[in-house]
């Protein structure tokens, strides 16, 4: 457990970390094995990898553990809640600039490649002596690329299924609002409820989200492999969806930790800092809905 | 808790687990991980070092002579990312964990265990990524900057890309850990404009490494699934383009230049007052100085790019948000000369260092500006001018400040003091063999020898030939390096002061020497006469 020194907490030693660095290499070595077999010999990355992924699950699961139990025990003071708080905010900007990256790909494959590919700007010549036919859009007819990588496709129209995640998105970024008010007033009850229906939302957008996967694939013919059309809209969703999921995880523990007693009025960092990510997901979602789905 | 109770914080000398597994890989301690750090970092020096041992020994003549030209491709590549992510970055990581707790008075760093992960994420990275050169395939060999095409067709990329993963993640981490403890954990009074210059130069670095290593993430992640998934974000034929790589790459890349550069001047900007025995000139403006040019980092990155095709409106643009730069860059300059004007001033190693790092700094300043001018960039670009120009700013810039450093701190970490003589030796030894070794890559870059060949024409062989001898020469000085860390450690008698050096001022030199296990429990009372910058004026 952690000791207080002085005016400060400082934690004692941990082995969690050192195993969190196995079993990070033990995942990536096995992707990367995997990724790198020849055709056949895939099956030992894959062991591995698995192998990975139930260290990190177990690795979470007791680094969380202790810190909880360092949390219950009340060695975190205001300094150490501080900390943690700036530690949250950094990781989530970190974040930020992650998509950034994939939203930048996105609007120069709009704004330039594909433009260029059609003979705007400097890209005469590649268009005229390459692919001369080849008429600049974004979309089903110009957004596999002038060499129609995937073959043809159509794009999901923004105003069913994508529409109504944006709406359960935004619901559950007003629930998880209500939970932490509740959760500052006292009231459990309360709390189990409106974080319970967070819960529920996320898990519905994923539900929604991997029936869209399903129809682009099997009738809009849109894949991954649809040119920087399908690269980009299975990226950004895609990168977006394993957020939501690992948010939605992350509220179910949170809930499970409500309806232990863990959160108090002035002391529930946990619970705020599964709220700003929720919301940041919320956020990126709005980008997508604006700039994949509508633009 | 119990144990927590019974363990005791008195004794300087204790505290320390006596296991060694518990000791170095369960640590929550920032000077033992600052430690691990170090030795990391001096060790995949050595590692590069004797990459580049290679490629010099391979271009000592013209002809292939030694190596196949796949694998002289792979040393060039390998060199890279060992050096960049190993042994430059790890070193600062090092410094900072080391220092920034002593010199804002904290008694460790604000989230120690993952500060324990930060450093052990990195030796499996390595791991990994040096394991791609005993693969069938080869290790990837398109040059660090992993350009596609040419990388999706070298070897073992998804490797290349895990371990890039890794640092990344590894680096977040130190950063955040680094911000939050220098916003979260200085003690009372230590006020942000009374921090050390080098805190100060972490800070900053620390925002630009959140911001960026991110970016590099996606980017690399792009490569691995247009080689891997089908996708075509790179591929004209999809709709993408080669050159969106590039562009999202320097979105990283450049930012990353600072990441090595401003702790290298933190550092300079700790030994000069020391050794001039003065204040440092100007110190808001060192500040500002380093502020400004981490944002103007994010404006430049495309003049890496001035010879793939800009539109002309963009070449204009970062050529001119390039040459900008030079302005605070030469503020700093400007200001540690001021420092030592009229100071007295001692030469110990440290101050060596750091006086060949302003002078050698600034000439690979200088180069860098003559790149920044895009009609002269479109005659130098992927010669050995540019080899020639970010050698400068990273062995004799970012190398020779971490051993300044190292000479500086050593005393301090240790409690003995290093051979001042072998000291001196390897100063020597290193100022005028790095000069041999990459002067006349500037030349040779001139006359148009391309980068990353390993044959070239015979009208470069004397020039090469010079460079080979420089470079030998100058990896074979960092072993006295080694031999005055080594004997600096376990072996000199000399003891060192808790000052160590007559001038140094701050927080870092109040407690004993060597720094016990655990410093500053208690937030120290400051007074402004012992900081570097106490009173601070408008």
């Amino acid at each position: 457990m952690g000791q207080q020194q002085g005016a400060y907490f400082v934690p004692t030693k941990s082995s969690w970390p050192i195993v969190a660095a196995v079993v990070m290499f033990v995942t990536v070595f096995g992707a990367a094995h995997w990724l790198n077999a020849e055709p056949g010999e895939a099956s030992f990355g894959k062991s591995v990898i698995t192998l990975g992924f139930v260290g990190i699950l177990l690795m979470f699961f007791g680094w969380f553990r202790s810190v909880i139990r360092e949390s219950l025990a009340g060695n975190y003071n205001s300094q150490v809640d501080r900390s943690f708080r700036m530690g949250m905010m950094w990781f989530i900007f970190s974040e930020v600039m992650f998509f950034g990256a994939f939203f930048g790909a996105l609007f120069y494959a709009r704004m330039y490649a594909v433009p260029w590919l059609g003979g705007e700007g400097h890209g005469v010549l590649t268009h005229q002596f390459l692919w001369s036919d080849y008429a600049a859009s974004w979309g089903a007819n110009g957004g596999g690329g002038p060499g129609r990588v995937g073959g043809s496709f159509q794009t999901v129209a923004p105003w069913g299924l994508p529409l109504l995640n944006t709406l359960i998105l935004l619901t559950s970024s007003v629930t998880i609002t209500i939970a932490h008010h509740a959760l500052k007033a006292g009231h459990r009850g309360k709390i189990l409820v409106f974080l319970g229906l967070t819960v529920l939302l996320g898990a519905t957008f994923l539900y929604f989200q991997a029936h869209e996967y399903i129809e682009a694939y099997k009738e809009l013919n849109l894949t991954l492999q649809s040119g920087v059309y399908g690269s980009t809209f299975f990226m950004l969703t895609g990168f977006h969806g394993m957020h939501v999921t690992l948010g939605t995880i992350m509220l179910a523990v949170i809930w499970l930790r409500v309806l232990k007693g863990h959160f108090s009025k002035d002391h529930h960092f946990g619970f705020e800092a599964v709220a700003w990510y929720w919301h940041f997901v919320d956020v990126v979602w709005l980008g997508l809905f604006m700039f994949v789905y509508i633009l | 808790m119990a144990h927590a109770a019974t363990h005791d914080h008195h004794d300087d000398h204790h505290g320390a687990p006596t296991n060694f597994f518990t000791r170095w890989c369960m640590s929550t301690n920032h000077k033992d991980i600052g430690t691990l750090y170090l030795i990391f970092s001096l060790a995949a020096f050595f590692v590069g070092g004797s990459f580049a041992m290679v490629i010099r020994a391979e271009l000592f003549k013209p002809g292939m002579q030694l190596v196949q030209p796949y694998f002289f491709n792979e040393m060039t590549t390998m060199h890279a990312l060992v050096m960049i992510f190993g042994a430059i970055m790890p070193a600062f990581v090092g410094l900072g964990n080391w220092m920034i707790p002593l010199m804002i008075g904290a008694p460790d760093m604000a989230l120690p265990r993952m500060n324990n992960l930060s450093f052990w994420i990195l030796p499996f990275a390595f791991a990994l990524l040096l394991s791609t050169l005993f693969m069938p395939g080869g290790s990837p060999a398109g040059g660090w900057t992993m350009y596609p095409p040419l990388s999706l067709q070298t070897g073992s990329l998804a490797y290349a890309v895990f371990a890039i993963h890794l640092m990344g993640i590894s680096s977040i981490m130190g950063a955040i850990n680094i911000i939050a403890t220098i916003l979260n954990m200085r003690a009372p009074g230590m006020d942000l404009l009374k921090m050390p210059v080098f805190v100060w130069s972490w800070l900053i670095t620390a925002f630009l490494l959140i911001a960026v290593m991110p970016v590099l993430a996606g980017a690399v992640t792009m490569l691995l699934t247009d080689k891997y998934f089908g996708t075509s974000f790179f591929n004209a034929a999809g709709g993408g383009d080669p050159v969106l790589y590039q562009h999202i790459f320097w979105f990283f890349g450049h930012p990353e230049v600072y990441i090595m550069i401003l702790p290298a001047f933190g550092i300079i900007s700790e030994i000069v007052p020391t050794f001039a025995r003065k204040p440092i000139f100007g110190y808001k403006a060192m500040v500002f100085a380093i502020a400004a040019i981490a944002f103007l980092s994010f404006i430049v990155w495309a003049h890496h790019m001035f010879a793939v095709g800009l539109p002309l409106g963009a070449e204009i643009f970062f050529m001119y948000a390039t040459m900008l730069i030079s302005v605070p860059t030469g503020i700093k300059v400007f200001n540690w000369v001021s420092t030592m004007w009229g100071g007295s001033m001692t030469f110990e190693t440290p101050m060596l260092f750091a006086i060949a790092f302003i002078i050698l700094f600034t000439i690979g300043g200088f180069s860098g500006l003559m790149l920044a001018l895009v009609p002269a960039d479109f005659q130098y670009h992927d010669t050995y001018f540019v080899v020639a120009h970010f050698h400068y700013v990273l062995v004799t810039g970012a190398a020779f400040a971490i051993m300044a450093a190292t000479y500086y701190w050593l005393p301090k970490w240790t409690g003995h003091m290093y051979s001042e003589t072998w000291g001196k030796v390897h100063f020597w030894s290193s100022v005028i063999s790095v000069n041999v070794l990459f002067f006349p890559q500037h030349f040779l870059g001139l006359a148009g020898m391309p980068r990353r060949i390993p044959d070239y024409n015979v009208a470069f062989a004397n020039f090469n030939m010079i460079s080979s001898i420089g470079g030998f020469w100058f990896g074979a000085s960092q072993l006295i390096f080694l031999g005055v860390i080594i004997h600096a450690v376990w072996f000199s008698k000399k003891k060192a002061t808790d000052r160590v050096w007559e001038g140094a001022k701050g927080l870092e030199w109040t407690v004993p020497s060597p720094a016990p296990f655990h410093t500053f429990e208690l937030p120290p009372v400051i007074r402004d006469e012992e900081l570097a910058h106490g009173h601070v004026e408008d």
